[in-house]
């Protein structure tokens, strides 16, 4: 046991030393020499001054806006220092009666769009913080944004089109829409 | 039904792990033989301040004493660093002390290679705990999962010899020359894409809308105020600041999928878009994760002198793996009844993915959501890129029953090759006995020492597993963290006991665990799930070692072709799962009925 002790301490310290400390800073060192800014949150700026990570959603409710996923973070829906689904199992009673409440606000919010409402638009995020939101659920609110900003809905369709990603390399993930980015384009059309 | 996408998918994903798997198990096997002269030099120096005799071999007890005892001062270490975290510098956002019962979990979870998280990372950790404590057991952990299982190849290769190699020797090599390198590597890539990599304080933006909602009301004492009926007392607030949480998660990210490790920097673990922000990162996740699980078998099979041994073993593992994807992505996809009841639309198309959406992210959908939760959880891996609590029922049987199988399908670095093994041991054992031949694996015979060992190493995580689960649905304590009524809240307790014993990680996450009941449970079912397993094998690896080899002869059951693949597969099957199908049909497979005839 004695023989053993020097060593494991010895080790221990040593491979901490290398991997906790050593390791890391020097990541911090390569990424902030040749990613800054993605190293340091993929801030957008607007007049130097952020209002944004493009990789984090933020809350819409305005009808001239889009809005994005659900988000189940506490207390304030998109809290980036919370990060959190709502762990809601299928039959939970919790689960269906927020879904209803979610299709119930979009309707509300267009009466003349009767058309079955895209999945990702009534279910809570994994991370609480879900930036994107399917082309689907997109479109689906076009016709309310045209209305709410007087602008013609083909209009809002083709900056939505713009604001479309594909898939990565035509085979990765899915097709998506940066819900913060399309929302700043959409400010942009009346400045 | 899963998409076409998603099989391309699939397909992708193993042509670059076996791709990737060949080069890296040539390279495993090179390093770990002590055939990489050029940087001894370095070494040497390394051992001569640790006071470490490189040429001194151990025999299985001591090999076994020295793990303990390195990673007894693991636990040491992390729980330390927690409690006085406080007081140590690189804490921008003054993160208090750790609790002690949850500094206790986490200490045992990280040493583990479980990585279960009672807490949420970025309102709980300082950013000198995460690296100086979690980034290095995600290291060394994987590096004690790695040396266990070298050293049991060596005791099938070696023979009538008393010795297994050294242990600090093996640690040393297996984080310096392979975990460390590939981790910079994975790191660089990762940031390339978005993952921050900073030790910057939160930083605040000013959104675009004012965000209204209810803010809980606290006493002095900082608890929430509640009304007679327990509801939580709120008043209406807003704000236009969001806060970004940030710190050194890309180096943390990579080594926490090359080690199988899986404790997520942030609450949402993999989920988030600054752990995971595209669809690429998520490959490049999974990849890392079966990486060097794959490739150790491939290092198995050079080692022992038969590469095809290691095919063999790596087969039996792809084929399970294939079967358990399907069944995820399946399930997934179909979505939920009691949803598309509501004018929902859950059907795939070239604009939005459908399917079950509860929980996962728009830029992984069904696809690239359902096949990570299979990877991390055939892996003992634990990290998520979606909320396992939320999938379907069935959907969500298939990372319960990953775990259950013992953390074979691949499985942990080192751990799910050791573990496999085992298996193999008892697959030989079981055929000899049905054949009436001499059981021997590799040129060693299989005596009852041996079986003794695989049936401790086999029998340990089911019995922690069942009686934990026992423990905590029959107590207040336990009930109490259930968050989904019925059915769903069983499964959530199981579905934390099978983490914790396999050291797996992940969660069903609805449960809160984060109190004195569940951490001290779930932190000895970690502990004995895997030292429990641990020094069984290397009991065994020693015993092997000192074995006469035996001719290959006509009596000898050939261990390589599609024969074995198929009896290694019905023994993980039948002598893994089958201890679980009563309490299986309990929570999922109930239910999935439920569900199915509510709608």
């Amino acid at each position: 046991m004695q023989s053993l002790l020097r060593p494991a301490l010895s080790v221990f310290v040593l491979l901490s030393t290398i991997t906790g400390l050593a390791y890391p800073l020097a990541v911090t060192g390569i990424a902030g020499a040749i990613f800054p800014e993605q190293a340091a949150g993929s801030l957008i700026l607007q007049g130097g001054k952020p209002v944004g990570s493009s990789l984090i959603g933020q809350h819409f409710s305005d009808p001239k806006h889009f809005w994005g996923r659900p988000s189940a973070t506490a207390p304030q829906p998109y809290n980036a220092t919370a990060s959190s689904g709502s762990n809601q199992g299928p039959l939970n009673p919790a689960l269906v009666d927020a879904v209803k409440g979610r299709v119930e606000a979009l309707r509300a919010a267009d009466p003349n769009n009767s058309r079955p409402i895209p999945a990702d638009l009534v279910t809570a995020s994994a991370s609480g913080l879900d930036p994107h939101i399917s082309p689907a659920a997109a479109l689906w609110q076009a016709g309310r944004v045209a209305l709410a900003r007087g602008l013609p809905e083909a209009q809002i369709k083709a900056l939505v089109d713009a604001h479309t990603e594909g898939r990565q390399w035509g085979l990765l993930g899915e097709a998506r829409v940066n819900v913060l980015k399309l929302n700043l384009a959409l400010d942009a059309l009346e400045h | 039904m899963m998409t076409s996408n998603a099989w391309l998918l699939l397909g992708v994903f193993l042509a670059a792990l076996l791709l990737s798997a060949k080069p890296l198990g040539r390279y495993i096997a090179y390093v770990m033989e002590g055939r990489f002269h050029r940087a001894r030099p370095v070494e040497n120096i390394l051992y001569r301040l640790s006071g470490v005799k490189a040429d001194e071999e151990m025999g299985g007890l001591r090999y076994a004493l020295a793990l303990l005892l390195f990673n007894a001062l693991g636990v040491v270490a992390v729980y330390a660093l927690q409690r006085l975290q406080a007081g140590l510098p690189l804490n921008p956002e003054h993160m208090a002390a750790v609790a002690p019962d949850s500094a206790f979990n986490t200490a045992i979870s990280f040493v583990t290679n479980t990585n279960w998280q009672g807490y949420a990372g970025e309102s709980t950790m300082g950013y000198l705990v995460q690296m100086l404590g979690l980034t290095v057991q995600n290291f060394l952990s994987a590096a004690t999962g790695i040396v266990v299982v070298i050293a049991l190849i060596r005791g099938i290769a070696r023979h009538s010899t008393a010795t297994l190699g050294n242990a600090w020797v093996d640690l040393t090599r297996a984080t310096l020359y392979l975990l460390l390198p590939l981790s910079v590597l994975i790191a660089v890539l990762l940031v390339s894409q978005g993952v921050i990599q900073n030790l910057d304080a939160y930083r605040d933006v000013t959104t675009v809308e004012v965000t209204r909602y209810d803010a809980p009301l606290f006493d002095a004492d900082g608890q929430a105020l509640k009304d007679d009926k327990g509801s939580p007392l709120t008043k209406p607030a807003e704000t236009r600041t969001q806060t970004l949480a940030m710190g050194p998660v890309a180096s943390q990210e990579a080594i926490k999928m090359l080690g199988t490790n899986g404790g997520g920097f942030f609450n949402a673990n993999s989920a988030h878009p600054f752990e995971n922000p595209t669809p690429l990162t998520n490959l490049i996740e999974m990849l890392a994760i079966f990486l060097i699980p794959a490739a150790l078998c491939l290092s198995f099979g050079r080692m022992v002198g038969d590469e095809r041994q290691g095919w063999a073993v790596l087969s039996a593992m792809t084929l399970m793996f294939v079967f358990m994807a399907w069944g995820a992505m399946r399930f997934e996809q179909q979505g939920n009844p009691l949803v598309a009841a509501l004018g929902v639309d859950q059907g795939v198309s070239a604009l939005q993915s459908g399917g079950n959406m509860e929980g996962k992210e728009v830029r992984f959908g069904i696809a690239s959501s359902a096949l990570f939760a299979t990877v991390t959880t055939a892996a003992s891996c634990g990290a998520v890129n979606a909320m396992h609590d939320s999938f379907t029922p069935l959907g969500g049987l298939v990372p319960l029953a990953n775990m259950q199988l013992g953390e074979v399908v691949f499985g942990g670095v080192g751990t799910g090759l050791y573990g496999m093994l085992v298996f193999a041991i008892l697959a030989v054992f079981i055929s000899g006995l049905m054949i009436g031949r001499t059981p021997e694996y590799l040129g060693k015979k299989i005596e009852a020492y041996e079986m003794k060992m695989s049936a401790i190493a086999i029998l340990v995580t089911p019995l922690l597993v069942l009686l934990g689960t026992a423990i905590a649905v029959t107590t207040e304590a336990g009930r109490a963290g259930i968050a989904n009524p019925g059915a769903h809240g069983f499964s959530e307790i199981l579905y934390a006991l099978t983490s914790a014993a396999n050291n797996n990680g992940s969660a069903f996450a609805g449960l809160s665990a984060n109190t004195p009941f569940y951490n001290v449970l779930l932190g000895i079912a970690m502990w004995f799930g895997r030292f429990g397993v641990i020094v069984p094998v290397l009991a065994m690896a020693g015993s092997l070692a000192a074995k006469k080899r035996i001719p290959v002869g006509a009596g000898t059951m050939p261990t390589h072709g599609p024969l074995f693949v198929t009896l290694l597969i019905g023994t993980v099957l039948l002598v893994g799962l089958l201890n679980y199908v009563p309490a299986l049909a309990l929570g999922p497979v109930v239910e999935h009925l439920m569900l199915w005839m509510t709608a």
